[in-house]
């Protein structure tokens, strides 16, 4: 192992573009407040409060992690990292970047940018999961994930994709197409997020009352349409800005692609929720709203992917794809293999995440794109998600994930925070508690 | 049962990184990086199946 292998360098940026990309960074928090207020919109009333503060709180603590630890082995702003060397190959596996960002100052204003980027991508990756534990999960516990999340499990990923790493240098070591491609994070965060989501839904498990003795599962709506429809408006702002920054950070794209990047995250995002519009409209009578969002999201989480590679016809069928199937495997999820996930984050960040990778592989020009598209989706499956898995049971240990069942009932405002979001609503009693 | 999905899961993506070690031409590789995805898949269900709470085992 080689610890010190010299890691690629990237083309200059000439300052009109630095300008417009840092400009475009500074919308995409935009795309993180909409999944902040899905998150809340689609958990209980009685937990609306801890929900959007656990938003702000576990965005908090990963950007502070990443920052103090994360950045380093991420290996933004360093020109190192631990490598082996296999078969005549180079295989980068983690950054060694300095600690607590020091010499951010002196670093290229590029490195910066894309270390901004990072920023916003760890913050909304932890982020995900907490949608996933609404009603149950507790706040302390979420945000001790989130450390973990971002300063061990994003660097790692991180590193691989957007570093240098291994994966990224999977056309120059194997003449795999450009490298695995990934250029607004639907690998690093939103196949991270989703996967993360199915580690804690697992280790916390259901909310009480979800699934019965007989019959089917509880229905638990979200308790407010408007935040979660909202929030997907605003999250679509975000993304467009996101996916445009992600593809001149990561893919180098030149100003003119970057419409055409952004015309096809509408489409993709269009295409999805129609495609979710007619599949609930068709299963249940009647189009179903959060289900609508979910489709909406879907596309977008696909659109990360493929967005900047694709042809605005690709960019629809990819995301009616993700917005036909995204439905029926949250469906499959809830009734088939019991798995309650409030805000459908498994299906929508992660299933999405993983078609949009594979989307791009079919999308992008270079020959043998798909194969490393595929090796990528095989390193997030295969390692990422029992690496995650074996930490937060670790941590589980240390900090129980799960509220006590007093704290259910109640609510986790009360329980957690010792006021409502609601203060002036009647609070009902759950039918489920009887 | 649920860990033993989870240990799965690694071996199907070693069996990816042989297919990038062991094959050059891109036929073989494919083949083994599509058998490594099997695999993974194969551990996914059994975890999916070892996490699922018994009936009832969500009620107060």
């Amino acid at each position: 192992m080689n610890a010190m292998a010299p890691m690629t360098s990237v083309p200059a940026m000439s300052e009109a573009v630095f300008a417009l990309t840092l400009a475009l960074l500074l919308l995409a928090p935009l795309a993180i407040a909409g999944v902040a207020l899905i998150n809340a919109g689609l958990g209980r009333s009685r937990s609306a409060a801890q929900a959007m503060l656990g938003n702000l709180a576990l965005g908090a603590i990963a950007v502070i992690v990443f920052a103090l630890v994360g950045a380093a082995f991420a290996g933004t702003l360093g020109n190192s990292e631990a490598a082996f060397h296999v078969a005549g190959k180079t295989w980068g596996v983690l950054g060694l970047g300095p600690f607590l960002m020091h010499g951010l100052g002196s670093a290229a204003p590029q490195a910066q940018l894309a270390l901004l980027f990072e920023f916003m991508a760890v913050a909304m990756a932890a982020m995900i999961p907490w949608g996933s534990g609404a009603d149950r999960w507790r706040l302390s516990a979420g945000c001790a994930s989130a450390a973990v999340l971002a300063g061990i499990v994003f660097p790692l990923a991180a590193h691989w994709i957007w570093g240098g790493g291994w994966l990224a240098q999977l056309g120059a070591n194997f003449g795999l197409g450009a490298g695995f491609l990934d250029a607004g994070g639907a690998a690093t965060v939103h196949a991270l997020g989703g996967l993360t989501a199915l580690a804690l839904v697992w280790i916390a498990g259901p909310r009480r009352g979800k699934f019965p003795r007989e019959g089917l599962s509880t229905a638990i709506p979200g308790h407010n349409a408007v935040y979660v429809l909202f929030g997907c408006l605003l999250a679509l702002v975000g993304w467009l800005a996101w996916n445009a920054a992600g593809a001149v950070i990561w893919l180098h794209a030149p100003l003119a692609a970057l419409p055409g990047t952004a015309i096809n995250t509408l489409l993709a995002a269009a295409a999805a929720l129609l495609a979710t519009f007619a599949v609930t409209r068709f299963r249940f009578g009647k189009p179903d709203a959060s289900l609508c969002a979910n489709g909406w999201l879907a596309g977008l989480v696909t659109s990360t992917a493929c967005a900047a590679l694709a042809t605005p016809a690709e960019a629809i069928f990819a995301g009616a794809v993700a917005g036909f199937f995204t439905p029926l495997l949250v469906e499959v999820l809830e009734l088939a293999i019991s798995i309650d996930d409030p805000s459908g984050a498994i299906a929508v960040h992660g299933a999405s995440g993983l078609w949009g990778l594979v989307a791009a592989g079919f999308f992008a020009p270079q020959t043998g794109q798909l194969l490393a598209q595929l090796v990528g989706i095989a390193a997030l499956l295969g390692l990422v998600l029992p690496l995650v898995y074996l930490l937060f049971a670790l941590l589980n240990r240390v900090v129980a994930f799960r509220v006590d069942p007093d704290g259910e009932r109640i609510g986790m405002d009360l329980h957690e925070l010792g006021g409502g979001a609601y203060p002036e609503f009647v609070i009902h009693r759950d039918e489920s508690y009887r | 049962m649920k860990y033993a999905g989870l240990l799965v899961m690694p071996a199907g993506f070693f069996l990816t990184l042989a297919a990038l070690l062991l094959f050059s031409d891109a036929q073989r590789q494919t083949a083994f990086v599509l058998c490594g995805l099997a695999v993974e898949a194969m551990g996914l269900v059994v975890a999916v199946r070892g996490h699922m709470p018994a009936r009832g085992a969500s009620r107060p």
